[in-house]
């Protein structure tokens, strides 16, 4: 068996601790009740207190639980109320690109469709929401797999299935996507999932940093490619709505 | 991409003076928005029922709003080709035209201090009494009234008015005559749109009706001149706004409503645009026809273009939409967001039978009940809170079904598709609940704030920013649009069993209580 951290064994011993009603502890306590050096105990606090899983009483300077541990598994980010804060943001994306926009979250080893908004040109348009899209191939599913973990694990037990001959399946090519669209913060679908669509997306982060769907715009590959590349100016454009989102969820600006 | 050619202008600013707060946005020529800001005034509740604002207070704001938005905007006056006003309908002003001085705060749409005065009068005749020629029944909200009650509350007031020194306004006046130079040569007009919710205008002339004037008591000298919706009323003068955007016109003015409806391009007859916050407002443009409502619906005028013919629409209001959702999430605990209302009410396929009547104050379109209270009804032990979710959502479907019933049945029009707006529209589920019930489109535009759209538009006609309501209509883009899916037997059925519950919540008041 492997050998367990002897520091994360005296962290789990401390919330242990802290928890179990109303308790406050100032640091010589926890030091002798774990039989810790105060310094040792200290880092440990100081640690766990950066990440929000123990808080210090300023007055006293007592330890007791930290907000984050009532956070826990308990909250998670409802899709409509993304919905509702991405609302004017990819109106916008929508009107400055020309293009359609989807807003994708993971679900069940896919990308969900739960906002789209119509290309403002006023063809005849069917509203997707609700719909799903494969993980490996559209950029929705690039941004998801390379920035959440879970999402990750999913592609990489899933078929990654060929819709196309561009679209990516051997497991080492697929990573050293991953790898360049979160070097980059964005991700790229051309002609991968569909013959003569592509697609640019950008991952949406919410206040705990955590991603929590990806948004951008999909079009025909002769609008959204000029000389062969992707324009810039809309690889701009779908970073923007993502950063706007992010910033209306509460994420710090990055 | 199209070319982001909006910062370089000529633009159109339009003020939204609200009924909570004053906003004022800058547009670019393809209606996009390219600065906004926005003040909160306070509510005054000097007693339960009444509502009142400072006017000195929200001109103030206005003033703020239009220079922080120019700021904003990183623009000048050169760039601005016209200013245009929507408002917060019904709410009454009364002013000294020699100091700018409010004689008293104004009395706000919602304020209900002049119910007992309408009811005295309504006479023998009753709430109709002047609904043919003004479209209106004698309720508080609207305007005549309020300045009734203030020449009769008001100590000297009447003697002042009498002697000419008073001015009446709607908040558009109010705005439209500070902007234009207030005490010196401010121009006292008002549009027609805010003229037709004063109880004061004959709706076929579209002038002040001399006759319910007097009946109502309120002298024909303190009022505005009547003017169309788009047109130059003056130019910005004097004060610190003059300095800032002095010599641009003030084009425009419409009720908020109307405005809306202006700004989804509702120009053709049929054509409906229904709002969705707390409450609910739905006009539909029926041209050139004044319909008279059996319906319980108002007959309103949409709008005029400088000397065009007036368009006049048809207009019903929902109390309770958004509030219900938030009544869910504050009163009952149900859920934590008003978005996650969606998400309960998608946990199960239907309403298990359950149908939410939120009449919390009464119903209003097409019924008029104050005596009805909400109801819960079709209640089993099978019924689980996600139930009662969707149950809400139905609520604010099946009362915009009502709604167009009563369009339908006044005006003669089918409903041809839905443009909404308001905040209510990113509920992808009810949107499409809604479709399913009206079976027709929905469909939800681009610009989210088609109020000041709306002002903005209006304004840019008078100017010649635009040439034509086609190149307006041409700006108009659909972001999303719903599709009914909902079979036909199935809706029938359903919307029986609501009718039903709708039934039930009347009468629940005994007649005494009414009258309190």
């Amino acid at each position: 068996m492997a050998r367990n951290i002897q520091s994360l064994e005296r962290a789990a011993a401390m919330l242990r601790l802290l928890g179990g009603g109303e308790r406050r502890l100032g640091l010589s306590d926890i030091a002798s009740s774990l039989g810790l050096a105060k310094g040792t105990a200290h880092g440990i606090l100081r640690t766990l207190q950066q990440e929000g899983f123990v808080e210090q009483e300023p007055a006293s300077g007592r330890y007791q639980l930290g907000a984050e541990l009532l956070r826990l598994g308990t909250t998670y980010l409802d899709v409509h109320e993304l919905r509702a804060r991405a609302l004017v943001w990819t109106d916008d994306l929508a009107r400055s690109s020309g293009e359609s926009v989807h807003l994708g979250v993971l679900h069940q080893r896919g990308v969900l469709i739960v906002h789209h908004v119509f290309r403002p040109d006023d063809s005849r348009q069917v509203l997707e929401v609700g719909a799903m899209q494969p993980l490996h191939s559209t950029a929705l599913g690039k941004v998801l797999s390379a920035f959440d973990p879970v999402a990750h694990s999913e592609v990489l037990e899933a078929e990654r299935k060929s819709f196309t001959d561009r679209t990516i399946s051997d497991l080492e090519g697929f990573e050293g996507v991953l790898d360049l669209t979160r070097a980059r913060g964005y991700a790229a679908d051309v002609e991968e999932t569909w013959e003569g669509v592509a697609s640019i997306a950008a991952p949406i982060h919410d206040r705990r940093r955590m991603p929590v769907g990806a948004v951008g715009v999909t079009g025909a590959v002769e609008r959204l490619c000029r000389d062969g590349e992707l324009r810039p100016e809309l690889i701009a454009a779908v970073r923007d709505c993502a950063r706007a989102v992010s910033r209306d969820l509460g994420a710090a600006r990055f | 991409m199209t070319d982001d050619a909006h910062t370089a202008g000529p633009f159109i600013a339009a003020i939204d003076q609200g009924t909570t707060s004053s906003r004022c946005i800058v547009f670019d020529r393809d209606g996009r928005i390219v600065s906004v800001d926005q003040k909160e005034h306070e509510q005054i509740f000097p007693k339960p029922g009444w509502v009142e604002h400072d006017a000195n207070e929200i001109w103030t704001n206005v003033q703020e709003v239009v220079a922080g938005a120019i700021q904003k905007a990183g623009i000048t006056r050169d760039d601005i080709k016209a200013i245009g006003i929507t408002n917060q309908r019904e709410t009454t002003l009364l002013w000294d035209k020699n100091t700018g001085e409010p004689v008293h705060n104004a009395i706000v749409w919602q304020d209900t201090r002049t119910d007992t005065l309408c009811k005295e009068l309504g006479r023998n005749v009753g709430q109709d009494r002047f609904r043919r020629e003004t479209g209106l029944p004698l309720a508080s909200y609207f305007a005549g009234p309020k300045a009734r009650w203030l020449l009769d509350n008001v100590e000297g007031l009447r003697e002042r008015a009498e002697a000419g020194d008073i001015l009446f306004g709607t908040m558009d006046t109010w705005v439209i005559w500070n902007l234009t130079g207030g005490v010196d040569g401010g121009k006292h007009y008002t549009d027609v749109t805010n003229a037709s919710r004063t109880m004061l205008m004959n709706l076929h002339t579209l002038e002040w009706d001399p006759k319910i004037a007097e009946s109502i008591g309120v002298p024909l000298s303190m009022l505005p001149e009547i003017r169309s919706s788009a047109e130059v009323y003056g130019e910005v003068t004097g004060g610190p706004l003059g300095e800032l955007l002095g010599g641009i016109p003030v084009a425009s003015a419409l009720g908020d409503q109307q405005a809306a409806l202006f700004g989804q391009t509702c120009f053709a007859e049929g054509e409906a645009k229904s709002t969705y916050g707390t409450g609910t407002f739905m006009l539909m443009n029926t041209g050139d026809k004044i319909i008279n409502s059996y319906s319980g619906l108002l007959t309103t005028v949409g709008y005029r273009i400088g000397n065009d013919a007036p368009v006049y629409a048809l207009e019903g209001s929902i109390a309770v939409t958004g509030s219900l959702v938030q009544w869910m999430r504050d009163q009952m605990g149900l859920i934590s967001t008003a978005a996650e209302i969606e998400t309960l009410a998608s946990s199960v396929e239907d309403n298990g039978g359950a149908y939410f009547v939120p009449a919390f104050s009464g119903l209003f379109a097409p019924y008029w009940r104050s005596d009805a209270r909400g109801v819960i009804a079709g209640l089993t032990r099978y019924v689980t809170k996600a139930h009662l979710a969707r149950a809400v959502l139905e609520a604010t479907a099946w009362q915009t079904r009502e709604i167009t019933d009563a369009m339908t049945k006044d005006s003669g029009v089918e409903l041809a598709a839905l443009k909404v707006d308001g905040g209510m529209t990113s509920n992808n589920l009810l949107m499409q609940t809604l479709s399913d019930f009206l079976d027709a489109p929905v469909v939800r535009p681009m610009v989210a704030e088609t109020t000041c759209l709306g002002a903005a538009y209006a304004a840019g006609l008078a100017v010649g920013f635009w040439t034509n309501t086609d190149d307006l209509r041409a700006n108009w883009r659909r972001a999303a649009e719903w599709t009914p899916n909902m079979d036909a037997e199935k809706r029938d059925r359903e919307y029986k069993s609501w009718l039903k519950a709708v039934e039930r919540s009347m009468g629940w008041l005994e007649d005494s209580s009414v009258e309190e």
